[in-house]
């Protein structure tokens, strides 16, 4: 065709710009960790607390994947197509934008022995007049870490969920087999169950490694003594010491092994699922009696874990302009602007930056999707199983296992601490999530719009220009916001390619969080998700002020 | 610029099945009616002619265009109209800025596009619309509307894919006459396809299959 230029090789540049710094990542971690006979891996042996730290690692990364898996499909199979469910897809992008270092500290704010649950319990019915010497928030089970990954990975698996449903064909499916006498619940589970979750399954496996991996949460609501894998490796990465260094790849490594192994000991759970489900297929499995309990259930995990994060950030806010505000008080004596205005400056300096990233590594995930997108329809490329691998690669391979090596290159690179060089890093989280947010819109879009502008003598560059452009702005607006939230929220990325120099809300927020200062914790964790938010809204009103007068572009349409 | 429509021994094939197999020339101002039944390749022979073809698809001979060999062209090259089923408005443009889309860049400023776009809305009975919401039209405001944005691209041929038969039955009688007296007016080589007989009846050229065997009506 006339335009074979540059398009043609946007997905291969686009999966490059992926594979190429995870690898580079990787690499760059091995080397450390292997050189000098290995030392880093002995003192990674010789370190009391290894064992216990791959064990939290495990457990709770597990847990929280299984918790968030079972709920959501626990809230999809006893709510389709009712009410409840279309309140909690309008929740659901909202929650989905809040950054996970922000929903940690809310929850913390919520559970901790002077928190907000603990307030409203007390006196009346605790007798506490002090806050309890509990250790809630960090505790050695990593139970507070596990409820703060379940409340952020349930939205996102919800969210897939919702893209994969059209493809189960739910109602026709369960309609079939309730007729032949199945309850709602076993009708899901035998006939949409096994196709939903094959289309589940990379995200799933994202969640896992995400889980089993997170820093920022580790670091707010995880243990201490000692913390997760994860979060001991950036401990020793902040070591002035090089043996920490060593120690920290060593331990960089040892994280990507676990990940592997659990993703594998999943995946054999994923076949002996498989198999117990045919036989309760073949067994005519009917269980009429769980369904009220499972709708029970899905109303009561659904509304809990939407309330752990509205009050949490809600308890945010309020922390943010409290005055006085005593132990049992639920609420503050008197409110104050004082914190606000005190950290004003600091505030718009930080979110300034952290804006500017977040525009430079939408922008240009935006632009390279785009292209793909584009590429793959004027080309007819069909989308290979491999290229979907790739585009989930840098959210399987565990951040702490790819991000050092990348810092070192681009220590001796010397763009280190550069806030470009931080954006570029984003880049590598950014482009994912919006491509999965876009492509299904994209490739929904009605091919003869583009004949019947062809066939006018438009050529494909006015065609996606003046035609599809415009006619899919709201999910192109978005793909942005989405992008924008999921760069806002970027910890360790941020904190490494920039050197602790880069400065981001999201990096404020968890440095403060060890401190004890809640009101301007506060004021950074709701800044962090008003930034997300805002872009949502944008996303919401652009289109409907622009084609207010179209009735073909309403949001059914 | 008008001339004839040449189809020189144009054959699609799909696997080993043989879809389409035309030889013939259509003059301007000719419609030609394509019949069959569903899935016998009548829109495989307009996309060939249009140059949007599945890749699935393989072509053999030539398409001539007014002299122009159009077969390996870009389909926006081609200057082939085409009219679908639905009337594919753009939803998110007025009325007046669908018809403006369809405008040669060769037509400059505002004034003289604007003058463009009202004559052709008066010719569709549809003087003041310009402004209009598409979605807020009727079923047969629609269709003409189509038809006046597939003429203002200057096309050197139509191609018309069952473009009536939405349309209930009195509305279709009307359109289709409008339709047809355009395409004599402005002398386009034009193929139709139906499954309506009326509808070839009233086109009143040779009607044939995707495979080129003559239909009787
Ligand atoms: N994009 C495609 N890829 C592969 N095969 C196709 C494609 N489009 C159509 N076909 C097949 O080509 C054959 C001809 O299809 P075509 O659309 O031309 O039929 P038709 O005569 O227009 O039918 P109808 O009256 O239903 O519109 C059919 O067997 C169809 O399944
Ligand atoms: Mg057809």
């Amino acid at each position: 065709m006339i335009t074979g230029g540059p398009l043609r090789w946007a997905p291969r540049l686009t999966l490059a710009l992926l594979v190429v710094p995870v690898a580079a990542g990787l690499l760059g971690t091995l080397i450390p960790a292997f050189s000098n006979d290995a030392k880093g891996f002995r003192a990674l042996l010789d370190w009391p607390g290894l064992s216990p730290a791959v064990w939290l690692s495990l457990t709770t990364g597990v847990a929280a994947t299984a918790l968030s898996l079972a709920a959501t499909l626990l809230l999809v199979a006893s709510l389709w197509g009712t009410r409840v469910f279309a309140l909690i897809q309008h929740l659901l992008a909202p929650l989905l934008s809040v950054p996970h270092a922000a929903a940690a500290l809310g929850l913390a704010f919520l559970i901790a022995p002077s928190g907000w649950i603990a307030r409203l319990l007390s006196p009346w019915a605790t007798g506490w007049t002090q806050p309890p010497d509990l250790l809630i928030l960090n505790d050695p089970y990593g139970v507070s870490l596990t409820l703060g990954l379940v409340t952020k990975e349930v939205p996102f698996l919800f969210l897939m969920t919702l893209a994969a449903l059209p493809q189960a064909d739910v109602a026709r499916r369960i309609n079939v087999a309730q007729s032949l006498g199945a309850g709602r619940i076993a009708a899901f589970v035998i006939s949409v169950l096994p196709s939903l979750y094959s289309q589940l399954r990379l995200p799933v496996y994202a969640v896992l490694a995400y889980s089993m991996t997170a820093v920022e949460m580790a670091m707010i609501l995880g243990p201490t003594r000692p913390a997760t894998l994860s979060a001991q490796v950036v401990i020793w990465m902040a070591d002035p010491m090089l043996t920490g260094r060593a120690t920290a790849a060593a331990g960089a490594v040892l994280q990507l092994a676990v990940v592997i192994a659990a993703l594998l000991a999943w995946v054999l759970a994923e076949r002996i699922a498989a198999l117990v489900l045919i036989r309760l297929a073949e067994g005519g499995l009917r269980a009429h009696a769980l369904d009220a309990v499972a709708r029970g259930l899905a109303v009561l995990t659904g509304t809990a874990t939407a309330a752990a994060l509205i009050l949490g950030l809600a308890g945010l806010a309020v922390w943010s302009v409290a005055g006085l505000w005593q132990f049992p008080d639920a609420l503050p004596a008197s409110l104050s602007l004082k914190t606000w205005m005190r950290a004003a400056p600091d505030l718009a300096s930080t979110g300034g930056l952290t804006l500017l990233i977040a525009a430079a590594a939408t922008a240009l995930s935006l632009a390279l999707v785009l292209a793909c997108l584009e590429a793959e329809h004027r080309y007819a490329l069909s989308p290979q199983t491999g290229a979907l691998w790739v585009l989930y690669l840098p959210l399987l391979v565990p951040q702490v296992a790819f991000l050092p090596g990348l810092q070192i290159a681009a220590l001796r690179s010397g763009v280190e601490g550069h806030w470009l060089a931080v954006a570029a890093a984003h880049l590598v989280f950014v482009l994912p999530y919006v491509f999965l947010s876009l492509a299904p819109a994209w490739r929904a879009w009605d091919p003869r719009v583009s004949v019947a502008g062809l066939s006018l003598g438009a050529t494909p560059a006015r065609v996606f220009w003046r035609l599809r452009l415009p006619m899919l702005l709201r999910p192109v607006l978005t793909a942005a916001a989405v992008g924008l939230a999921v760069s806002v929220g970027q910890y360790l990325p941020t904190l490494l390619i920039g050197g602790g120099r880069v400065e981001t809300l999201t990096t404020e927020a968890v440095a403060l969080s060890s401190g004890g200062n809640r009101r301007l914790i506060g004021t950074y964790a709701l800044l962090q998700m008003v930034l997300p938010a805002l872009g949502f809204a944008l996303a919401l009103l652009v289109p409907a002020m622009l084609f207010r007068n179209r009735r073909g572009m309403a949001v059914s349409a | 610029m008008t001339g004839v429509l040449e189809l020189q021994d144009l054959q699609i094939t799909q696997g080993q099945t043989r879809v389409v197999a035309l030889d013939l020339t259509i003059a301007p101002g000719e419609v030609l009616t394509i019949m069959g039944p569903s899935g016998s390749g009548k829109s495989t022979a307009l996309a060939a002619i249009m140059g949007t073809l599945a890749p699935a698809f393989r072509t053999t001979g030539r398409v001539i265009l007014a002299g122009r060999d159009i077969t390996t062209l870009p389909p926006h090259l081609r200057r082939v109209g085409l009219l679908f089923q639905d009337d594919v408005l753009f939803p998110h443009l007025s009325v007046g800025a669908n018809l403006a889309f369809a405008l040669p860049p060769s037509v400059k400023g505002r004034i003289a596009r604007r003058a463009l776009v009202d004559a052709a809305l008066d010719q569709a009975d549809l003087s003041g619309f310009a402004a209009r919401d598409p979605a807020t039209l009727s079923g047969g405001q629609r269709a003409r509307v189509a038809l006046m944005r597939t003429l203002l691209a200057q096309p050197c041929a139509l191609l018309l894919d069952e473009p009536f038969s939405r349309l209930d039955a009195g509305l279709r009688a009307q359109i289709r006459s409008f339709v047809l007296s355009r395409i004599r007016k402005e002398g386009l080589p034009a193929v139709l396809v139906t499954h309506d007989p009326e509808d070839a009846q009233a086109a009143g050229g040779r009607v044939v299959t995707p495979l080129g065997i003559p239909v009787k009506l």
